[in-house]
């Protein structure tokens, strides 16, 4: 089966950190950067990283395995769902496939969770779901989780991989960007730390909303982060984009982020980062 | 289209003494928006819009209305004026979207919507937005975080361009009307999801007559939300019914 998959395909199950299934022995996956073949085993240890460097994809529920300690993570919010409010064409079916593909019920999960030892609200974004576009589910859990996190005194902390908007809600996904950031706002006000982590790709209306609205925003290595799409770009400035364009590096350059962190060392900056806060005294 | 009002015409019809402030204190002047101070009748304020220009030439020099983050970083701080000497702000919107540029994406367009998003929602001055043509996006959005959203008849709001969904959705921007209709993205729609309060007649579109009584609502809107409580909380409670989902 795997012979006959073609390369596209196979690149596309590799930035999602998935390998295809082997015919014989373990798991592979073959790295998009360097094209060096790992046992999934071998990535897994890593972090689903690769020797080279290169970050894959990976599905919320590993991320919030590697982030936080072992079973502190306590969903919240896990039965709120988007709907289809406008009745869009197909998008039942594809809520109904993201859903068997992710094997989770919305684009973001969100609960309350300890790092090293300290406690936070967490939400992780998941790329597996219509790659992590923001509905009003999304939207939602999101919104619920800051005014969770202010009741209770507690940082936010939180992933965020994401196309953008999910168009086939129409306005009141564009209304999830206020929304959202009108919570970060308030927590922000009780004088509660924000913290985002831009993971590959962080880009359109989650990008223009609470993914640039950390306190402190830290940026996995060699992710896609922008606002437009680099199609658009192209096609409207009629020139080749800059190489390394809308890459951590190129945002941490500019002074859009606040460091580049490695998957392997994130759990250690994190924690840090919110003992020098003040919490998990 | 080309006689459609632009926010400029909106802006000297209806206020008066309008004084236009210039750039963002950070980088530059972006001339897709204007702002400035003005007399609403006997109240001061604050007025922002996004201008697409009328001839080819102006058109041209203000990126047909598609801001860079320099004018929604100066919108912001006339915003923050506005705050600071507790004058209302009104919003003429009307874009595309928010500029898609190489050095847009460099100094930060998706940084400047969220900061925009986030202190628009803790403004405690009443602001209200019309939207008079294009309602892009994020691009608009950065503008609309407001109290009252209104919208010309004709004009249109959405998340996404129709032929940006239909080449998303069905690799086929000729079936553009056919996703215009699915993003319910008419100023009808808006009311019905209750995103906008009120759907402004175009029959004397540009008149005299129009703009009297265009001015007429917004001064006694505005009046109205300066009696009107906790403004920062209504406005966080207004975005924060807007849903489509299930628990």
């Amino acid at each position: 089966m795997m012979l006959n998959f073609e390369h596209k395909a196979v690149n596309e199950l590799e930035k999602e950190g998935r390998s295809a299934a082997p015919l014989f022995g373990e798991a592979e996956v073959v790295c998009p950067n360097c094209h060096r073949t790992l046992k999934e085993s071998q990535a897994e240890e890593m972090m689903m990283t690769c020797l080279c460097g290169h970050h894959f994809r990976i599905g919320a529920r590993k991320r919030i395995g590697y982030m936080t300690d072992e079973n502190s993570f306590q969903e919240l919010f896990e039965d709120i769902v988007s709907t289809d409010p406008l009745s869009f064409p197909g998008y039942r079916d594809k809520l109904t496939k993201a859903r068997s593909m992710s094997g989770e019920k919305e684009a973001v999960l969100t609960g309350t969770a300890s790092i090293n030892g300290v406690s936070a609200d967490i939400f992780v974004m998941d790329p597996g779901f219509m790659m992590g576009s923001m509905g009003a589910g999304t939207g939602e859990k999101i919104t619920r989780l800051f005014e969770h996190a202010m009741e209770h005194g507690l940082p936010v902390v939180g992933w965020t991989v994401s196309g953008g908007a999910r168009m086939q809600e129409g306005l009141l996904s564009l209304m999830q960007m206020a929304k959202t950031s009108g919570a970060v706002r308030r927590h922000s006000d009780r004088g509660l730390l924000y913290l985002t982590v831009l993971t590959d790709p962080t880009t359109g209306g989650v990008t223009a909303s609470f993914a640039m609205e950390g306190d402190i925003i830290l940026a996995e290595p060699g992710a896609t982060i922008g606002f437009a799409g680099k199609r658009v770009i192209e096609e409207t400035v009629r020139q080749q984009l800059p190489k390394g364009f809308q890459t951590s590096e190129s945002i941490l350059e500019h002074g859009f982020a606040d460091m580049i962190v490695r998957r392997s060392e994130e759990k250690e900056i994190i924690s840090r980062l919110l003992r020098l806060h003040g919490y998990g005294r | 289209m080309t006689s459609r009002p632009t926010s400029a015409d909106y802006i000297y019809s209806i206020f008066t003494d309008f004084t236009e402030l210039h750039g963002d204190r950070r980088f530059g002047d972006d001339k897709a928006v204007i702002g400035g101070i003005a007399w609403l009748e006997d109240i001061p304020v604050t007025v922002i819009g996004i201008e697409k220009g009328h001839d080819t030439a102006e058109r041209m020099e203000r990126s047909f209305g598609a801001p860079e983050p320099e004018g929604y970083r100066k919108a912001l701080r006339l915003m923050r004026q506005a705050e600071k000497f507790k004058r209302p702000v009104i919003t003429f919107v009307d874009t595309s979207g928010a500029y898609c540029g190489i050095e847009a994406e460099e100094r930060g367009q998706g940084a400047a919507i969220a900061e925009n998003l986030m202190e628009m929602s803790a403004l405690t001055v009443p602001v209200i937005s019309i939207l008079i043509g294009e309602g892009g996006s994020g691009g608009a959005l950065a503008l609309a975080v407001s109290d009252r959203v209104w919208m010309l008849e004709n004009a249109v709001y959405s998340v996404i361009s129709p032929e940006g969904c239909a080449s998303i959705l069905w690799r086929d921007t000729a079936k553009a009307a056919e996703a215009a209709a699915a993003l319910c993205l008419t100023a009808q729609d808006a009311l019905s999801l209750g995103i906008a309060e009120k759907v402004i007649s175009e029959d004397r579109l540009g008149t005299d007559a129009f703009y009297t009584s265009l001015r007429n609502d917004i001064v006694r809107e505005i009046r109205a939300l300066m009696e009107a409580g906790d403004l920062r909380e209504n406005r966080y409670m207004r975005f924060r019914s807007f849903g489509g989902y299930q628990s």
